[in-house]
């Protein structure tokens, strides 16, 4: 694998360097939206960061070639049930505060 | 040894396609004011990310990703949206404080890009001589059902508690249907369990409380008397129906 420079897609700094875009532009969403929605959107994108920098490293530096997969996979399920949660509780908010804009749930603030 | 010669020139070009589509998508999910182009843009991501999985062999992968994301996270966030209606505020973009927030979040992941490319593009990784298994889904499928089985079955019980969890949170809270804008022309609206939560918040549950969150329902049937609505109010939801 190292005799092979040419190709583009078997470069492993390629990818990584793919997922560090994703990672700062979902920590950049993070900080910058101001819904719940918003929010969970940029959440999404970090995970996805964090899926494409496992599943590189499983396919250019790991002897099983499996632990990637099933990592992310597992990845993905738990981030669908994060999904589900959060989205149920912006729900239940919206319906005490009518909105979602973070800013406004504020009632803990002295 | 190749048969096609333009076969790696294509591949690049695939390959430089699923990039551009994964940043295009992830700034669009970003960067758009309304929050349904944001949902769009994270599904065009997730599709350009199923791409680079396919490079990094593993079409499964790249598949469940299609299913998980666009399918089910996407349209799931699609029907958030729509029941919570969030706006996005415009008249604040231009303030001090604001502006102030995008260049410290702008500089922040700048920051962050820049490290962790010069990190990932610096360091000498070092390759395997050899591999255990090609990654294929049938090592993929063996490793889940020997190796892997417990998280196996552990996500599957993680999924069903968050099922049950989302169900629970999205039932309760929900608000008496006088104080929203359903329509409850010609009686009551149909929802249920409406009875129980009147009777614990008015603490009470006789007919004088009954009808104190009705009063919706005293502009929309003028003629109905007193006695009448709550006789009505105490009768089985399906008399009060329009006929």
């Amino acid at each position: 694998m190292n005799e092979t420079p040419a190709l583009l897609f078997n470069r492993l700094d390629l990818y990584l360097i793919a997922a560090a875009f994703l990672l700062a532009v979902g920590i950049y969403g993070l900080i910058r939206r101001r819904t719940l929605i918003g929010m969970l959107i940029s959440g999404e994108l970090i995970f996805s960061a964090a899926s494409l920098n496992l599943m590189a490293f499983n396919r250019f530096t790991a002897h099983d070639q499996t632990v990637g997969q099933i990592f992310v996979l597992f990845i993905m399920g738990l981030a669908a049930a994060e999904v589900a949660i959060a989205l149920s509780l912006i729900i239940a908010v919206y319906r005490n505060y009518q909105s979602v804009r973070a800013a406004e749930l504020s009632e803990l603030k002295g | 040894m190749n048969p096609f010669p333009a076969a790696n020139l294509l591949l690049t070009g695939i390959f430089l396609f699923c990039l551009a589509t994964l940043a295009a998508g992830a700034l669009l999910a970003v960067f758009s004011k309304r929050l349904i182009r944001s949902v769009c843009g994270l599904a065009v991501c997730c599709f350009g990310l199923a791409g680079l999985y396919y490079f990094l062999h593993s079409p499964f992968l790249a598949m469940m990703e299609i299913l998980v994301y666009v399918g089910a996270v996407c349209v799931t966030i699609v029907f958030a949206i729509m029941l919570a209606e969030p706006e996005e505020p415009s008249d604040a973009e231009t303030s001090g404080a604001s502006m102030m927030w995008a260049s410290a979040a702008l500089g922040v992941s700048l920051a962050v890009f820049c490290s962790l490319a010069w990190l990932g593009s610096q360091t000498k990784w070092t390759y395997p001589v050899r591999l255990d298994n090609d990654g294929s889904i049938a090592a993929i499928g063996i490793a889940l059902l020997t190796t892997y089985s417990l998280p196996f079955e552990l996500i599957s019980l993680a999924l069903l508690v968050a099922i049950l969890g989302a169900l629970v949170l999205a039932r309760t809270g929900r608000s008496l249907p006088s104080e929203t804008n359903i329509p409850v022309a010609n009686g009551e609206p149909k929802w249920p369990g409406t009875n129980g939560a009147r009777r614990r918040v008015d603490g009470t549950s006789s007919d004088e409380s009954l009808e104190l969150p009705d009063v919706v329902t005293t502009a929309s049937a003028p003629h109905g008397s007193h006695a009448h609505r709550a006789a009505k109010a105490s009768q089985p939801r399906e008399e009060s129906q329009p006929v």
